[in-house]
């Protein structure tokens, strides 16, 4: 805790349901005048959030602190990556932060390296328009005042669903596609240029720079104390809108969709790798994993949608399962084999009498595809296979007879257009 | 040291040499690529997996410590 800055009216906001932790626009004058400059204090950040129980905001929701001590451990100079690679298509989280609060990203990332004993880091983000260069820029601005100690380097991510996953990221940093590797060893021993290497999301960062702040116990007054914290998340509501919110973990669903107001049919969380909920189910649960792991779901990387009625479940899912299985790297045969044949396989199930056999098809290939791959994009993509089948069997038997008892067949969640052709697509 | 038969899933070009060098730990799927049974390889089965690790044309075949958390 560093009393001689003023906290930007943290107890004001460090409430559950009203949390602004991370959200306010700041350049670097204004993060300055607010926080100060980075509060080097070396290895012993890793105590600090491990006590804060920090875990990682890019999905897969891994102690923050272990992967700190794994590299620090390591016993040669290491390499930190901040990932802000945010792949999910209807996903804005990350992006947001970046333009919103890019100097608490940056100062964790500085952290992040002091307390892992290196001057190596990266930035690793999309290409949208302008947002690399307002990045330099904030670098820049960072290394005129003499802010940083490890020197960042920026780069741009492919648009491709994988090129945020941990061993892509390290390919690309390597000069290489943006594709998941075998992660035999793994990244943490031999990622970038071959050091012990250190992937953290952009919004764990910058939580890991409150946290060397302000300690562990303020971190913890937000959360519940088995997911403590806020989280940003992205929300696609019922009425197509969609807002980047910070959250205290726990929070309702239903809040945060406003599921009240703008009802909905069902609720897909955690994006195109996650799991449909009935919408009444949705309405009851939190947004922490301890609620959602019951109704086989997880917070991931905060990404909300809820579909509205008059939409139709089916076709939303047959584009999406398309997607993913045009998005495979194509490296691992369980993968490349599996996922068109789901796709197709799921197609043909929304359509007028699919043949008996379909359906017992896709179970097997689904189970083919499972937990053989390299990365977890098998995996994903059979959760959320498995999820539509079960929360829109009603739907699919209407199918089987000719009916779909959606008002509006256009297109609700986004699916980028365009599938990866060559390996340029990839880099 | 127990031992674990993996196979690298990027390198794995489906040969199917394993299944037939290690019957008891490997079949294939319907497309040809290895599904390999996660127990591990008892003594009795070592000499046959060592083999399978050696003659994997895509040399995508590794007999890893068991506790390694990988």
């Amino acid at each position: 805790m560093n009393a001689s800055h003023v906290l930007p009216r943290h107890d004001r906001h460090a409430r559950p349901g009203d949390p602004s932790r991370l959200l306010q626009a700041m350049d670097l004058d204004a993060h300055l005048a607010a926080y100060g400059p980075p509060p080097y204090g070396g290895r012993q950040l890793i105590e600090v959030v491990a006590a804060a129980g920090l875990t990682g905001r890019g999905g897969a929701g891994f102690p923050a602190a272990r992967k700190l001590t794994a590299v620090a451990e390591a016993g040669r100079r290491a390499v930190v990556v901040g990932n802000g690679a945010e792949s999910e298509p209807a996903s804005r989280k990350d992006q947001q932060l970046l333009w919103t609060a890019p100097h608490l990203v940056l100062d964790g990332l500085q952290l992040a390296a002091e307390a892992v004993g290196t001057t190596r880091a990266y930035l690793y983000v999309n290409a949208h328009p302008g947002f690399p260069e307002q990045l330099g820029s904030a670098l820049a601005a960072r290394a005129a005042a003499g802010l940083d100690r490890a020197r960042v380097q920026l780069v741009t991510a492919p648009p491709r669903f994988l090129a945020g996953e941990e061993s892509a990221v390290v390919s690309r940093i390597n000069g290489g596609p943006a594709i998941p590797r075998f992660k035999v060893p793994p990244v943490f021993r031999r990622g970038v240029a071959g050091a012990p290497t250190l992937v953290h999301n952009v919004e764990t960062l910058a939580h890991l720079a409150q946290i060397a702040r302000y300690g562990a116990n303020w971190f913890r007054a937000a959360g519940t104390s088995a997911e403590p914290g806020t989280m940003l998340a992205t929300c696609w509501r019922a009425d197509g809108t969609v807002e980047v919110v910070e959250t205290a973990i726990g929070v309702p669903l239903g809040e945060l969709l406003r599921l009240g107001e703008l009802p909905a049919q069902a609720v897909l969380v955690g994006g195109y790798h996650g799991t449909w909920l009935t919408s009444g189910r949705a309405a009851t649960l939190p947004l922490a994993n301890a609620g959602l792991r019951p109704a086989g779901a997880a917070v991931g990387a905060g990404l909300l949608a809820a579909l509205p009625h008059g939409r139709c479940g089916v076709a939303e899912a047959v584009r999406v399962v398309r997607y993913l299985a045009a998005e495979s790297a194509g490296q691992c045969g369980p993968c490349f084999n599996g996922l068109p044949r789901i796709a197709a396989g799921l197609a043909e199930l929304a359509r007028p009498r699919p043949r008996p056999r379909l359906r017992a098809d896709l179970e097997r290939w689904a189970g083919l595809a499972e937990r053989r791959g390299a990365c977890h994009h098998p995996d994903g993509s059979v959760r959320f296979l498995r999820s539509t089948l079960a929360i829109f069997g009603t739907e699919l038997t209407a199918h089987a007879r000719g009916k779909c008892s959606a008002t509006s067949h256009r297109p609700f969640f986004p699916v980028p257009a365009g599938v990866p052709a060559s390996q340029a697509d990839w880099i | 040291m127990s031992q674990q038969l993996r196979v690298n899933p990027i390198a794995c070009t489906g040969h199917g040499v394993c299944a037939e060098l290690l019957p008891e730990r490997v079949i294939l799927d319907e497309w040809g690529y290895p599904v390999i049974s996660p127990e591990p390889i008892p003594p009795a089965l070592r000499k046959a997996a060592r083999r399978a690790v050696t003659d994997c044309p895509a040399l995508a075949l590794l007999l890893s410590g068991h506790q390694r958390a990988w």
